[in-house]
């Protein structure tokens, strides 16, 4: 009995309770009021020991799939629910657990107006996310892909700040239309293979073994590329991400950056480079050349902004430069380090949105000019705010760097200037992380500034068990690069010692 | 034995855990018992491992292996350690220095609120440079490496409340941060070409002939880069002055005895690679000759007491690049390590004077002091004529020797054509020790003798004391232990750490080492005659803030001096950022401008659309009938033609 | 039994539609509207019963009384809404002047 489908709608079905108790109780005190967080903490708290369960079980095959689940849908379209668990999902899986914890433990309570919507809402997207690594059905992806989407959009149009629907509008508008490009590919896949065949199916590893022309190929491959690249985000369509992320609410940019970006790294992996190995190994040039100019412009725009959930955004949009870079590297060095940089800048970037999110809760400012020195009001979440300040510049020692590292050293073997290049960003990752440091924690206190308290014992835990992973990931990589790795297209071929990334 | 070597380094750093964990519950004093602890803790794991050395017990190198960092096909790393006799004096420096420091902190930090944040990263400091020493594998040293630049960067803006403070911290990481980037590229670069980064396994590919000449220089190059942004050499130099701005403890040992030497280190521990890259090594010394008499220049006309020691550090490392240029990294490693004794000593005692004159730092408003503070003056001076190299009873003058007499056989060879000259080379670096007297004299008269023109108050606590007169002992007696041929034939420390070595000591003329000696002799001479018989002229406050007016006794030196002050680099870091700010909001401006145009555009569309759809929407069923049958129409049309 | 004229029947069915699309494009009032409805729906029974007497089919004649009841239905409907309206006070029987779905 597979817990693959309890573990994708115990959110969603959490989340129902969770609005339903909402709404039962309404206005009969203040306790009442959180009942929906409580509902919340308790459904993620199950789906933890689900995972867990998960992760404890033994793998179906030695180092390959470890988990399966199959159930017809719509026969006639040979759709059908299929969850596969590899490596890959389930570490992005747990990734996504950890930070969809630390936001209900740091500020999903805060939010007071329909709490029960808003953690719906929350605990749907985590279905979508959870759904979105697992399938392998290429109709069933496409669903979850959208269900992340709607809640998340509504999450920033609702809850965001200011600007909230023009953010929330260009996030959707970008995520959307790219995903239309996507179903193109995915129909065009499906039907070519139906010529070919005679069978009508949405099955991954069925589609895998469709034979296309170079052209056709090249085609379906840049329908998956626009809509991951949208989410990923690569450069030129990375244009919804800064104003979503700053203008989201606080567990939205969370999610926004630690996870739905990672989305798209992970489709990137198994069903970009995975599905067509050509084609993708032919586009490799300028999708390195895009995750360079990603990484330089990334952080050169990063320099230059006041506000401070802004330049986190911007730190993003650079690091995974690094992400895109490593993937098309071509070489299994250099996907094993954008997964590494993604399971870092999905904890390191995730807590400093947390931070940012607490920072704006207690000073009510996101402007970096009038926030000021936090370091002597609250020792505690600056403290936290220049380790991971530290580790999103690339320190040698924690996640990112190994990452980093990883990736260079592929792009390395594969031309010298652009690792060159690529390093370069390393430069202004520390000018623009220490610009954060040096007007934010470590600077003088502003005059005038109301008193704050600082993170209770409760939160700075659960940041201290993030600051671990970060260091562990970065001081001991090699569990995740040798399990945190998408496993072969074929159900049934073995991993073999050494494998190559196509 | 080999489970204490990762000990070393585990003190320092659960010293640095411990007292950021406690969250401010530790408060300064007991912290900095912990941090001293600690260190102490370290110096005698490494006194332990160093007996085991010297008995015979343990045989050397000692490697341990902790975990394997990562592997890929092609390439694997570890968190390895190993002690060879170069990581156990390094090892000796940093945590004997090291530990003394953190006993004068203390004192010195006593009364900063701030000073349990001080001594955590002060640990973490020690922990990093450890790792720096001990690491086995250059990945795992370019940890340490990094890690030192951080807590470099923490310390050089521990006192956040002043901008020109955090400011002056992130120059020193940016410029050490594109050395750094130079240096992960030449480790990329010979990553790729040998599938490991292991020291030993580099050393014994490049021995075997198995890297291109094309890889080693190239690599050679680039680690060089990171090594002189580190060391503060030119181009890279205009950081350390600036990083005076932190606590003088941190000067002392971040800025003066350890970290600014870890590039000397790196190549010290590389040496077999350089020696295959010859162009490296002739650009190692020629910046090396560049930076001591630069970098000795600029130390005369400073009028600031900490950017005077600041620049003395660098003409010295300019020494040890020098040395290391012309092969003789034993004579480079030699004078880092009495370098570490007395330029500590030098900034402890610097420390004290301006803790007890009310924070001033300019040496033009000080003087007289010796009738006020007699110990200190002595450790000062003992300072001072180490680093000026004073024949026979200081350390420098070994270190100082054994550098001038390698150099003057040195060949550096830039192309086959181009071979710079020993001899020349050799008559800059007596020049530049000349200088060396000159300056640190002439501060010694300015502080401690003439008129007193501020009255220090409260008096240099024993915690503060012990260190400087331990430090005053080890800058007299540390050289003791390798003399030149002529005067005595003792050469423990080449015998230490390069047993297998060549025959280092040829005989060569005697009037070298007579010139050697007699110059900062001369140089002290000139300095009492200039600024110690009270020459009114020379003592007063120069008018201009930066002190140039008095060199007037060093006329033909101006334009050097001009050169430095221009500090090309620090306008081109200027002008680079001018240009990044610039650039990155001409960009941002472009972006919003382009997308408000799309959407301007779409927007636009969207209205045009509307207006058209809006006319057929006009609820009229007759309409909507007649729409149909006109689609209907089409509809059939089409399919009755194709 | 003779030649049975299909294509005379056809013809016939082609131009009561057209009359009926015509009076329901142009005429205004609500009633002829209705009225050229159902001249359109007899012209396609007509076609139903025509196409069942080609091929001597039942179903044809089937379709033909669905046709039947379905337009008696629609003009009941139809004829009840405009006395509904009427009895609102709607004075005119004018169609376009109900574009606003208000009454």
């Amino acid at each position: 009995m597979s817990l693959l489908p309890a573990l994708v709608v115990l959110p969603v079905a959490g989340g129902v309770i969770a609005w339903l108790a909402d709404r039962l109780h309404v206005g009969t005190g203040v306790r009442m009021r959180s009942i929906s967080w409580f509902v919340s903490v308790v459904v993620l708290v199950l789906e933890t020991v689900l995972l867990v369960v998960e992760s404890l079980r033994p793998a179906l095959q030695a180092g390959g799939w470890r988990d399966h689940f199959f159930l017809p849908w719509i026969a006639q379209m040979g759709i059908a629910v299929r969850l596969d668990m590899d490596g890959l999902s389930l570490s992005l899986i747990w990734l996504s657990l950890l930070l969809c914890l630390a936001c209900v433990m740091f500020s999903t309570r805060q939010v007071t107006v329909s709490a029960g919507v808003f953690h719906f809402l929350f605990l749907s997207t985590l279905t979508g996310i959870i759904g979105t690594f697992l399938a392998t059905d290429l109709f069933l992806f496409f669903f979850f892909w959208e269900l992340m989407l709607v809640p998340m959009f509504v999450l920033i149009a609702q809850w965001g700040h200011e600007d909230r629907q023009r953010a929330a509008m260009k996030f959707f508008i970008f995520t959307q239309g790219s995903g239309l490009l996507m179903l193109l590919s995915i129909l065009g896949l499906v039907i070519i293979h139906y010529r070919q065949t005679g069978v009508l199916t949405f099955d991954y590893f069925a589609l895998a073994t469709t034979g296309l022309s170079p052209l056709g190929s090249m085609l379906l491959m840049l329908g998956f590329f626009v809509a991951f690249a949208v989410k990923l985000p690569v450069v030129p369509v990375h244009v919804w991400l800064p104003d979503a992320h700053t203008q989201a609410p606080t567990t939205a940019s969370v999610v926004l950056a630690g996870i739905l970006l990672k989305t798209g790294g992970y489709g990137m992996i198994r069903f970009d480079i995975m599905l067509f190995p050509d084609a993708a190994s032919r586009f490799a040039p300028v999708a390195m050349g895009l995750g360079i100019a990603g990484i330089l412009y990334g952080a050169w725009l990063s320099c230059e902004q006041d506000d401070i959930k802004r330049l986190i955004a911007y730190s993003s949009v650079s690091h995974m430069g690094f992400v895109l870079l490593g993937l098309f590297s071509g070489s299994w060095t250099g996907m094993q380090g954008a997964i590494i940089q993604m399971l870092a800048h999905g904890l390191s970037t995730g807590a400093l949105f947390l931070i940012a999110g607490s920072i704006q809760d207690r000073v009510h400012s996101r402007d970096m000019r009038m926030i000021g020195g936090l370091w002597a009001a609250m020792p505690r979440l600056s403290g936290a705010g220049v380790f991971f300040a530290v580790a999103s510049l690339g320190m040698p020692g924690l996640g990112n760097f190994a990452g980093e590292f990883l990736v260079l050293l592929a792009t390395w073997r594969v031309s010298p200037a652009m690792a060159v290049m690529a390093a370069a960003g390393l430069v202004l990752a520390a000018v623009y992380s220490l610009r954060l440091v040096n007007r934010v924690f470590l600077a003088p206190t502003r005059p005038g500034a109301q008193p704050v308290t600082d993170f209770p014992a409760r939160q700075m835990a659960l940041l201290g068990g993030i600051m671990v992973a970060v260091i562990v990931l970065g001081l001991y990589p090699r569990p995740f690069m040798t399990f945190a790795v998408p496993s072969a297209l074929s159900m049934t071929a073995a991993a073999s010692g050494e494998r190559r990334a196509p | 034995m080999a489970a204490l070597l990762p000990l070393v380094v585990v003190w320092p750093l659960a010293a640095t855990v411990i007292v950021f964990l406690s969250a401010g519950r530790i408060k300064g004093r007991s912290a900095g018992i912990l941090a001293t602890g600690a260190v102490g803790l370290s110096a005698m794991t490494g006194g332990v491992l160093a007996a085991g050395f010297m008995s015979g017990a343990v045989t050397y190198p000692l490697h341990v292996t902790l975990w394997e960092w990562m592997r890929v096909p092609g390439f694997s790393a570890t968190i390895a350690f190993a002690l060879d006799p170069v990581s156990l004096v390094m090892i000796a420096v940093v945590t004997i220095v090291g530990f003394l420091i953190h006993l004068y902190a203390i004192g010195y930090m006593a009364a900063d609120p701030g000073s349990a944040r001080f001594f955590g990263c002060m640990t973490l400091f020690v922990a990093a440079m450890l790792v720096l020493v001990l690491a086995s594998d250059l990945l795992c040293l370019f940890i340490g490496w990094e890690g030192v630049g951080l807590c470099s960067y923490l310390l050089i803006g521990f006192w956040y409340d002043s901008p020109a403070n955090t400011a002056a911290a992130r120059k020193a990481f940016y410029i050490t941060r594109i050395g750094d980037v130079a240096m992960l590229c030449g480790l990329l670069m010979m990553a790729t070409a040998t599938a490991s980064l292991q020291i030993d396994g580099l050393l014994f590919a490049v021995t075997a002939g198995q890297l291109s000449p094309a890889v080693m220089t190239g690599s050679a190059l680039l680690l060089l880069t990171g090594a002189l942004a580190k060391s503060a050499q030119i181009p890279f130099q205009s950081w350390l002055p600036d990083a005076m701005a932190g606590p003088t403890p941190t000067s002392a040992l971040i800025h003066a005895a350890t970290m600014v030497t870890a590039g000397v280190y790196l190549l010290a521990r590389l040496h077999g690679l350089f020696a295959a890259a010859a162009p490296a090594m002739a650009i190692m010394a020629a910046i090396g000759m560049l930076t001591l008499l630069v970098a000795a220049c600029t130390a005369l006309v400073q009028s600031d007491l900490k950017r005077i020691l600041a620049w003395s550090t660098i003409s010295q490392l300019g020494y040890m690049y020098l040395a290391l240029g012309v092969g003789a990294w034993q004579a480079a490693l030699f004078h880092l390590v009495t370098h570490a004794c007395f330029k500590a000593l030098l900034f402890l005692c610097a420390g004290a004077i301006i803790a007890r004159v009310d924070h001033e730092q300019d040496i033009f408003r000080m003087g007289g002091l010796r009738r006020f503070m007699p110990g200190v003056t002595a450790a000062f001076v003992i300072g001072a004529g180490a680093l000026a190299a004073l024949p026979l009873v200081t350390a420098g003058f070994y270190s100082k020797e054994m550098i001038l007499s390698a150099v003057w056989r040195g060949q550096p060879v830039l192309t086959p054509d181009f071979i710079l000259s020993g001899h020349l080379l050799w008559g800059g670096a007596l020049f530049g020790a000349l200088l060396t007297a000159l300056y640190i004299f002439r501060c010694v008269f300015l502080v401690f003798y003439g008129q007193e023109k501020t009255v220090p108050t409260g008096r240099t606590r024993w915690v503060m004391a012990v260190p400087l007169g331990c430090l005053a002992f080890l800058s007299v007696f540390v050289g003791c232990v390798e003399m030149p041929g002529d005067i005595a034939p003792v050469h423990l420390f080449t015998r230490f750490v390069d047993p297998a070595g060549m025959a280092f000591h040829p005989h060569e003329p005697v009037w070298l080492l007579l010139a050697g000696a007699i110059t900062p002799v001369a140089g002290a001479g000139i300095a009492w005659i200039v600024w110690g018989r009270s020459g009114p002229v020379t003592r007063t406050i120069p008018e201009t803030g930066g002190g140039t007016d008095d060199l007037l006794p060093v006329m033909p030196l101006r334009f050097v001096v001009r050169i430095t002050r221009y500090d090309l680099p620090d306008r081109l870091a200027a002008a680079a950022g001018w240009m990044t700010r610039a650039t990155s909001r001409m960009m941002m401006r472009a972006r919003r401008a382009a997308l408000h145009l799309a959407a301007e555009r779409t927007a636009m569309v969207g209205r045009e659309g509307t207006v058209v759809l809006v006319r057929m929407q006009n609820g009229r069923v007759r309409w909507y009938a007649g729409w149909i049958v006109a689609g209907l129409g089409a509809a059939l049309a089409w399919a009755m033609l194709s | 039994m003779t030649a049975f004229p299909f294509n005379a029947a056809l013809l016939l069915a082609a131009l009561l539609f057209s009359i009926g699309l015509a009076g329901v494009l142009v005429r205004r009032n609500l009633v002829f509207m209705l009225m050229s409805l159902d001249i359109m729906l007899n012209a396609a029974g007509l076609v139903f019963v025509a196409a069942g007497a080609r091929w001597q089919d039942a179903s044809g004649q089937v379709m033909f009384l669905m046709i039947l009841a379905l337009a008696a239905s629609e003009t009941a409907v139809g004829l009840a809404i405009i006395l509904c309206l009427h009895a609102h006070g709607r004075p005119s029987l004018d169609a376009d002047t109900g574009n606003l779905l208000r009454g």
